[in-house]
């Protein structure tokens, strides 16, 4: 087990070390500079600023700045906001994202679960229809229009919740259901095919020759094994989260890491972006980490280390 | 000799609403099984001897399965009137039943203890510790070595041959008084088909259970069952002990089952007869006897009509126009007779 978690992490700094490197270049291959909306500013003294940043140099000797800086935990500070250093703007960026991300994962994975089984208990009945038809719907609507359609409708015309921004628990409803749905029509489809294809397995014949009612059958032994394949998708859900946030932090105008990633790349605060980016990418590979651990709990075939006779 | 009846089917009907129609998988089926007795069912693939033992058991999925006519008598209670609360209460207590593919019918994310424990968790009120006592018991008595550790264990740490001991000790936990075994080594190689075999009439002697055996595996036959019932198209076309089965058969089928089971008493050179043609269509079943398109000795009255079942003696009974008196004598062929020395 320690021999594995090893080599796991060491995949996961040279993933993370990919990365940065790729972004790294291609922000820079990108036009402008980030101070290219400073028209008052004498050409003498943007020289002077550039070179204060180090962005006068060769991008190669740029690079092992950075990586250098970074080993040592420094992401450095923002162009934009004179003086404040990255991690101070993640951290003030971050805990609205991860209200958020939490609480769509949950409510998703949830109610997925509990739509995708009823769904494959009642198979070919009218509650199936819908649920099918519910979790296509949902599966195929992207974020940023259900979350406009929510803002519009339910926040604007309806008035029954705050359209936009981020003042108390209410705020967060309608952005947290605009990333739920994708996770619990992903959750629901997984869930019921899998669920259909475990109640034909022989393994629930034995339960109910057992004498168990069909209701505990199902719940201690079709759940768990129909649950691993769900468990599969939700590495990708995750990053669907946080991708899908960066949209729907927008439109909600919710100060959170999302809004000020985008905004960073629109301003070309290199520090930030990078910051950001290597933050998300080790959120992600630690995310993907923990489904692994997750896969290994609940389907013991796999778990890793597992003593074999 | 004279046992009492643990289980008795009479005249059961069953069919499947496909979307083809309505296919009828058994068409009448009586036998019965006495205390302590192994009762065999043999028939080829689609015969309706799963559907029967199933149907016993109440586990056909219902729809599209449904159970159209005939009684199930179970020490007296007809389980086909059975109320689905009291069917709980009987599976797994007193019928318990263990299935073909022991690599797939324990599941893969459960310990092999925790699913020994729930039937006696859930029939015998035990508590979990107790419960584990008795399945670490039973798991001894199953010939599994080492049951302290094996008892936490997954079944994919099992060999096939375990996991089917496995099932074994998960069936006769609750020292049902009828085991239903569906073709339960199958799917294990024969020196592991073996070890089963001894193990099931090891512990029907202990434990005083009565078998019924679902096999198409002659050699199984007539190593462990007392009687036989042989099936076609789901009908019994015959019935009897072992040794009337093997040594006086009277069913041009039975033949056919016979002539086509390989014997190290044949020479080399011998051919083996298979039974030539497939077993009609269910969803149209014949109306004359089903056999009557694959029998060389068919006559034109066996294509219009069922036989009756007579008796040939007190235990054997066979359903064929040629038992009829008027029917002109027809020898066994003499290659399939005493085919397999019990």
């Amino acid at each position: 087990m320690g021999r594995f978690a090893l080599q796991r992490f060491m995949y996961m700094v040279i993933t993370l070390w990919v990365i940065i490197t790729l972004t790294f270049f291609l922000m820079h291959t990108m036009p402008g500079s980030p101070l290219q909306h400073e028209d008052k500013l004498p050409p003498e003294l943007k020289e002077e600023i550039l070179k204060e940043y180090g962005l006068d140099k060769p991008l190669p000797v740029q690079y092992v700045t950075f990586l250098g800086k970074l080993a040592q935990a420094d992401l450095g500070s923002s162009f934009k906001y004179d003086g404040r250093s990255v991690t101070d703007l993640i951290m003030q960026g971050f805990p609205a994202s991860l209200q958020l991300g939490i609480q769509a994962t949950i409510i998703g994975v949830i109610f997925g679960i509990i739509l995708g089984c009823v769904s494959a208990l009642r198979r070919g009945t009218w509650v199936d229809n819908v649920a099918n038809v519910f979790s296509i719907l949902g599966y195929s609507v992207p974020n940023f229009v259900l979350a406009t359609l929510l803002s519009y409708y339910v926040g604007v015309k309806l008035q029954w919740l705050p359209p936009a921004k981020w003042d108390g628990p209410e705020y967060s409803i309608l952005p947290t259901l605009s990333l739920a749905v994708l996770v619990m029509a992903t959750i629901a489809r997984y869930i019921r095919t899998e669920m259909l294809e475990v109640l034909g397995q022989d393994y629930m014949k034995t339960a109910k020759a057992k004498g168990l009612s069909a209701r505990t059958a199902i719940i201690k032994h079709a759940l768990r094994n129909a649950l691993i394949p769900a468990v599969t998708v939700l590495g990708p859900l995750i990053i669907g989260l946080i991708t899908g946030s960066l949209v729907v932090e927008q439109i909600f105008a919710i100060p959170g890491m999302g809004w000020m990633f985008v905004d960073s790349i629109q301003v070309n605060d290199y520090t930030v972006i990078m910051g950001i980016t290597i933050f998300y990418s080790a959120l992600i590979i630690v995310g993907m980490f923990l489904v692994d651990v997750l896969y290994g709990i609940i389907d013991p075939r796999i778990r890793i280390g597992g003593v074999q006779e | 000799m004279d046992r009492k009846n643990v289980l008795e089917v009479k005249d059961l009907h069953v069919s499947f609403h496909t979307y083809n129609g309505e296919v009828q998988a058994v068409r009448g089926v009586s036998f019965e099984v006495k205390n302590g007795e192994t009762v065999a069912i043999v028939g080829e693939s689609g015969c309706g001897k799963s559907v029967t033992s199933q149907s016993i058991m109440r586990l056909i999925p219902q729809p599209p399965g449904v159970i159209k006519h005939g009684e199930i008598l179970f020490e007296g209670n007809d389980l086909t009137k059975l109320p689905e609360k009291k069917m709980e209460e009987m599976r797994g207590k007193e019928i318990a039943m263990i299935f073909q593919d022991p690599m797939t019918s324990l599941n893969p994310t459960m310990t092999v203890g925790k699913q020994i424990m729930e039937g006696l968790i859930k029939h015998q009120k035990l508590g979990k510790a107790e419960a584990r006592q008795k399945a670490l018991e039973m798991l001894r008595l199953v010939g599994i070595p080492s049951p302290d550790s094996r008892i936490n264990q997954y079944p994919h740490q099992f060999s096939g041959g375990m996991r089917q001991r496995a099932m074994i000790a998960i069936a006769l936990s609750c020292a049902p008084k009828l085991l239903i075994a569906d073709e339960p080594t199958t799917a294990l190689d024969v020196t592991i088909q073996a070890q089963i075999l001894h193990l099931m009439n090891d512990l029907k002697e202990k434990m005083d259970t009565s078998i019924i055996l679902i096999t198409h595996d002659l050699g199984v036959v007539a190593e462990t069952a007392d009687r036989v019932v042989v099936m076609y198209a789901g009908k019994v076309v015959e019935t009897g002990t072992v040794e009337e089965i093997f040594y006086k058969p009277r069913h041009p089928y039975t033949w056919g089952l016979m002539g086509s089971m390989p014997r190290l008493n044949l020479s080399r050179d011998t051919e083996l007869s298979p039974i030539l043609g497939t077993p009609p269509n269910l969803l149209t079943p014949p109306k004359g006897c089903p056999f009557a398109s694959r029998c060389e000795h068919a006559m034109q009255v066996c294509k219009e009509h069922m036989p009756e079942t007579t008796n040939s003696s007190d235990s054997h009974q066979v359903a064929c126009w040629l038992e009829h008196p008027m029917a002109k004598p027809v020898d066994i062929p003499h290659d399939v007779v005493g085919g397999v020395s019990k």
